[in-house]
């Protein structure tokens, strides 16, 4: 028997109240399968953020267009480390592609994520930037030629034909892709929802807050991205910005009427379970839950949103000078991401806090060392910027490309 | 160590011819002792290799009865299980365990399971405030629509031929996904394997006509072990002389652990 663990679970055993199973001592799923949700809905979000673009011909968020498809492939590529991290046994993770049971809605999650990686997102992404790709490795010399050569994969035909298919075959991917982001994070909320032993998870709301609450982080995060490089590259369209704010708000309204939806429905009916859970709110979940995922998570942003941004017509509520607007919208993005984070976290953790026998709670110790701790999945969660950064300097989503413009072309330096 | 020693403390002294007799055939097993050092290896592999023959899983469904009136909350279930079952001693990992339930005049409800009911239960409070009290053995209900199955990913974790729910360690990935799915919190992560575990009715004994380790050290036969649907077993006969209920039943997962006499405040 490892002795920290024994340890670990001693302490806890001092901290329980009430009655819990005995088996419900050890938390099984701690802070990477918090980090799991909460990875795969800024995929979800960034994607159908860059859909929105496309099917909808949004103009004014266009310049956002390719960093949001970016992000999103930056952060699909990390998603499944935390869960396999996770696993008792990682080396038998293929199992799941091998002798998958498909009665099981965790076995078909690595199918939908194979299929979103591979067939949405890449291959939108190629046809995306194939024409630049082709005029890139024109233009360029060295390591960076051989690099977008490479990625051309040898379809360097850049007449007006083949560009043309290149268009429709965007449009095509992304209508497609849709469903698909949905599907995606849907399908993480149903691994959630559909566990009857469960009365915090098992609602057949979860996969759509879960859905509703990644468009909400998609957005924020992808305006935090855009602002950010945008000053650094002195190139900010205040318009795309409170275009996004806007966009954000909306999200956010459907976001935080699911939620209050489900609260309310689970108040009035008022099953077995709402005494223990109540007592959970109310005492271990009061500063994650309460503080930080309705108040300063939603409602703040709520407010400020709802003032500084033009979401209710041409013109802001509020006429902020653009200097503080910036600013707002990035505080509000900011608490946003902490809001979104608390929901996983409330979600995943809060799920476990209470005894299904209903007649206790326990704690949840997060470790800072070890595979399950606190460094490993801030080291999760800034991996993703790492490889963003990778990609934005491989396919810059704003390079003005040297010749003709190209139709989904940012507006660049 | 004497055989003096080995007596219990209230033992009444032994007859000289007697103790004798017990230090002789004592000295004989100590000389045998490497003669059964080279035979127990062999029978284990011979146990291990051949099952016996005659077992058909298919004339089997197997399910436990248990009668909450007679458990006493000795906890030699709880004890015995984790022996024969090699599981971990520490007080978080069990396969079956024993909650005490307190019904005070106040109406509150309180309950307990120090160490899985082990080393049995302290007088919790005075006397006066008790409305009822009883013990009720927990374990996994094998059930005949197991959420676990449902979830598992790979398909670990399945229904033998003969109602039995196991889980196979070898091919288990460790995701954990079923001990949440476990309405009823009778699985756990095996601290040292990293794999799922839980009560397998001791399949290992039932094959061999054997009864589970819980069955067969229960002093007050609180636990009856059986067919389901044999019309014959000891278990048939109890589910047909006692009211029967389940735990959950709502939850739908058919559990295939009976129990007599159960009070509605058992979750």
């Amino acid at each position: 028997m490892p002795p920290d663990l024994v340890q670990q679970l001693t302490n806890v055993l001092h901290q329980v109240s009430g009655y819990i199973y005995p088996n419900e001592v050890e938390l099984q799923w701690g802070l990477l399968v918090v980090v799991y949700p909460y990875i795969t809905g800024l995929v979800a979000g960034a994607f159908i953020l860059a859909s929105l673009e496309r099917v909808f011909s949004v103009k004014e968020v266009e310049p956002t267009y390719r960093l949001a498809l970016l992000t999103a492939l930056a952060f699909l590529l990390v998603a499944p480390l935390p869960l396999l991290l996770h696993l008792g046994h990682p080396e038998r993770s293929f199992e799941i592609f091998l002798t998958p049971n498909v009665h099981s809605a965790m076995a078909m999650f690595g199918f939908v994520y194979a299929w979103y990686l591979a067939v949405v997102l890449q291959v939108e992404i190629w046809f995306d930037y194939r024409k630049d790709l082709v005029l890139w490795a024109r233009n360029e010399r060295g390591l960076r030629k051989w690099i977008h050569l490479i990625l051309t994969l040898g379809a360097t035909d850049i007449s007006e034909q083949a560009v043309e298919f290149d268009r429709k075959a965007v449009r095509f991917i992304t209508i497609i892709g849709i469903p698909s982001a949905f599907l995606l994070h849907g399908y993480v909320g149903f691994i959630f929802g559909s566990v009857k032993a469960n009365p915090w998870w098992s609602s057949v709301l979860i996969p759509v807050v879960f859905l509703f609450s990644a468009m909400v982080s998609g957005i924020a995060l992808v305006l935090m991205l855009y602002l950010l490089t945008g000053l650094v590259r002195r190139s900010l369209e205040m318009t795309c910005l409170d275009k996004l704010a806007s966009f954000l708000f909306y999200a956010l309204v459907v976001d935080f009427s699911l939620e209050i939806l489900d609260f309310i429905h689970r108040l009035y009916e008022a099953e077995e379970s709402i005494k223990i859970l109540g007592t959970m709110i109310s005492t271990r979940l009061f500063l994650s839950l309460v503080v930080l995922q309705a108040l300063a998570g939603t409602v703040v942003p709520l407010i400020c949103l709802a003032f500084v941004s033009p979401a209710f017509g041409k013109r802001a509520l509020v006429r902020f000078p653009e200097e503080l607007r910036r600013l707002l919208y990035l505080g509000s993005a900011l608490l946003i991401q902490i809001g979104i984070f608390s929901t996983r976290w409330n979600v995943v953790i809060g799920g476990q806090l209470f005894s299904k026998s209903l007649r206790g709670l326990t704690v949840y110790k997060m470790e800072l060392l070890g595979l399950e701790g606190f460094f490993v999945s801030v080291l999760l969660l800034a991996a993703p910027f790492f490889l963003l950064y990778i990609l934005v300097k491989i396919l810059p989503p704003w390079k003005e490309v040297p010749t003709t413009a190209v139709p989904e072309e940012a507006a660049g330096d | 160590m004497s055989s003096e020693a080995n007596r219990a403390p209230n033992e009444p002294e032994s007859q000289p011819g007697v103790s004798q007799d017990r230090r002789e055939f004592l000295k004989q097993c100590v000389a045998a002792a490497p003669l059964l050092l080279a035979i127990l290896p062999v029978a284990e592999v011979a146990a291990a290799s051949t099952p016996d023959s005659s077992y058909k899983p298919e004339e089997h469904y197997y399910g436990m009865g248990i009668d909450v009136n007679k458990c006493i909350g000795c906890g030699r279930c709880a004890d015995a299980c984790k022996t024969e079952n090699n599981v971990p001693r520490e007080p978080f990992y069990f396969r079956t365990w024993v909650e005490r339930y307190v019904l005070t005049t106040e109406g509150e409800t309180v309950v307990t399971s120090p160490d899985g009911g082990i080393e049995g239960f302290p007088p919790s409070i005075s006397e006066k405030g008790i409305l009822r009290t009883f013990f009720v053995p927990k374990l996994c209900n094998h059930c005949a629509n197991p959420p676990c199955v449902q979830v598992c990913p790979v398909g670990a974790t399945f229904i033998t031929r003969d109602g039995v729910v196991l889980v196979d360690k070898d091919y288990c990935i460790g995701c954990r996904y079923c001990i949440q799915a476990c309405p009823y919190g009778a699985r756990f992560l095996h601290p040292i394997t990293h794999t799922a575990e839980k009560c397998t009715f001791c399949y290992h004994r039932v094959v061999q006509g054997k009864v589970p380790a819980c069955v067969e050290v229960c002093p007050t036969g609180a636990r009856i072990f059986g067919d389901v649907k044999a019309r014959s077993s000891p278990l048939a006969r109890f589910t047909r002389f006692n009211e029967i209920q389940v735990l959950k039943p709502q939850l739908n997962t058919e559990p295939k652990v009976y129990y007599a006499n159960l009070d509605g405040e058992v979750r």
